[in-house]
């Protein structure tokens, strides 16, 4: 089966799925299983995707899927064959990080780490959705991810700056 | 995790016929609650059917009667410029609903239908009578902070947690619904069951039946609407209470009041006598404090949830103030 290609029409509890991460296809067999996190982590060894709730109330496995930022946790990886994901393996190009890293590391906007491929890939989804972004619309449109350090003020410091620079 | 099956459904027929006859399959779509579900065993479906191709998508807010098709994202509802302008009650409500992430993936057909966040309905090692009929209410007498006071009985007290359902119905929705023998409307008022004798029937629709729509009458309360919610903390939370209030007004009289409250009923809660109270009336800041009064008539709450009763007072009377552009 290719990327693209059908899956069985009768239900089935195994499958052979197509995923595009970060513009790369890879073809897996998945049990119905399993979610798009343990497919990425597990699978596809992209760890920067990090498993914090496994309930969709931390936002730490934030992925892009066609632009739109979700919760890899709450979705099947079959749900999504076929389908263009970004994680934040996928962000810098040519070695160069993406405007929205280098904010982070200008604003030291994290303490331990671990919440930060979420939020930076949610402070990507939220500008890809043209919203103002003054400080209270950042507040409130990123707090689907949460940061244990409590390192918020230089998060949304960043993400104003990456706004205003065009990210 | 237990193991199920999984099928994209192709077709609305398909997908009816997978569901119906007591298969126990279970529709998936955005899958954001059933999810969770999974992942912490509080379901165990032999076979979820994806209803995502099939075309129930999109808003139509032109004229008249809009119509919002069940498969539709939360985002995509709240972005819409035609809900912004005619529905702005809705747009709040949705706006304060969950989180980004998870607006971007939750249809509105599925959150008209998520579960209770009750502590012990969502916890399957212990007894619970919506998730085991039979088996007993911890939250009787247990941690019921964020329980009901309308509407329960002594076999279930669990909270109807949304927040759309709430300026749905304030917003006098109906629903289209498709079953293998064709579509029906209904009432979305209709759309829940009180807990009664038997709280694992959540909803009047039968086995197999499919919310393919919501359909949302013109109304004059657009300019004199408020969704308040009221949560433990600013953002990405359940409501203890929610209020909407919409106002249809003559100059600064009171010509008709839906006000419907979240987060206190074991169903989306229409707080009637704080309608009556309203009718007919100017709007003042009085009225406002006596028609909030009203909002605890009936109440029963347990040792937890006793707060909610004053809570919800207040909020109707900040809401209407709100609403009415008197506050």
């Amino acid at each position: 089966m290719d990327s693209q290609g059908p899956l069985p029409s009768t239900p089935a509890s195994r499958f052979d799925i197509g995923l595009i991460v970060n513009g790369t296809s890879h073809r897996l067999a998945v049990d119905a299983r399993t979610t798009l996190l343990d497919a990425l982590r597990d699978r596809l060894h992209l760890t920067g995707t990090k498993r914090g709730c496994d309930l969709g109330q931390c936002g730490a496995c934030t992925v892009l899927l066609e632009g739109r930022r979700i919760n890899a946790c709450l979705t099947l990886a079959v749900m999504v064959h076929g389908r263009a994901i970004t994680t934040i393996e996928g962000i810098a190009t040519d070695g160069e990080l993406h405007p929205m890293q280098t904010a982070f590391v200008q604003h030291d906007a994290f303490q331990c780490g671990y919440c930060t491929p979420g939020q930076i890939m949610s402070a990507i989804g939220l500008l890809n959705e043209s919203r103002t972004t003054d400080e209270a619309t950042i507040r409130e449109h990123m707090s689907g991810n949460i940061c244990r350090c409590g390192a918020y003020t230089n998060i949304v410091a960043a993400v104003r700056d990456a706004a205003a620079r065009g990210s | 995790m237990l193991a199920f099956s999984y099928v994209v459904a192709p077709h609305a027929e398909t997908a009816l016929s997978l569901v119906c006859g007591g298969s126990n399959a279970t529709f998936i779509a955005g899958g954001t609650d059933i999810l969770q579900l999974l992942q912490e065993g509080v379901i165990a479906p032999p076979s979820l059917i994806d209803i995502n191709a099939l075309p129930f998508s999109g808003v139509q807010t032109e004229q008249g009667e809009a119509r919002i098709g069940a498969l539709t994202r939360l985002s995509d509802v709240a972005d819409d410029p035609g809900i912004r302008q005619r529905f702005p009650l809705l747009v709040q409500a949705l706006q304060e609903t969950a989180s980004p992430q998870v607006r971007n993936m939750a249809t509105v057909g599925g959150n008209l239908l998520q579960r209770t966040r009750c502590l012990y309905f969502r916890d399957a090692t212990v007894p619970c009578n919506k998730r085991q009929p039979g088996s007993g209410c911890p939250a009787w007498d247990g941690l019921n902070r964020i329980n009901a006071i309308f509407g329960g009985s002594d076999r279930c007290i669990a909270a109807n947690p949304g927040d759309m359902a709430v300026a749905l119905l304030a917003l006098d929705a109906d629903l289209l619904v498709q079953n293998v023998e064709g579509e029906r409307r209904m009432r979305l008022a209709d759309l829940y069951r009180m807990p009664d004798e038997n709280p694992q029937h959540e909803t009047t629709l039968a086995s197999g039946e499919l919310i393919t729509a919501v359909l949302l009458p013109s109304n004059e309360a657009a300019g004199h609407s408020y969704y308040l919610k009221v949560r433990d903390r600013a953002s990405f939370e359940w409501a203890l209470v929610s209020v909407a209030a919409a106002l249809e007004m003559d100059g600064t009289r009171v010509h008709r009041a839906r006000i419907v409250a979240g987060g206190v009923g074991t169903k989306p809660w229409r707080l009637m006598r704080v309608e009556e109270a309203l009718q007919g009336r100017p709007l003042t800041p009085d009225l406002a404090r006596q028609a909030g009064n009203r909002a605890g008539d009936g109440a029963a709450p347990r040792a937890g949830n006793a707060f909610k009763v004053p809570m919800l007072q207040r909020a109707v009377e900040r809401a209407l103030l709100t609403a009415g552009g008197i506050a």
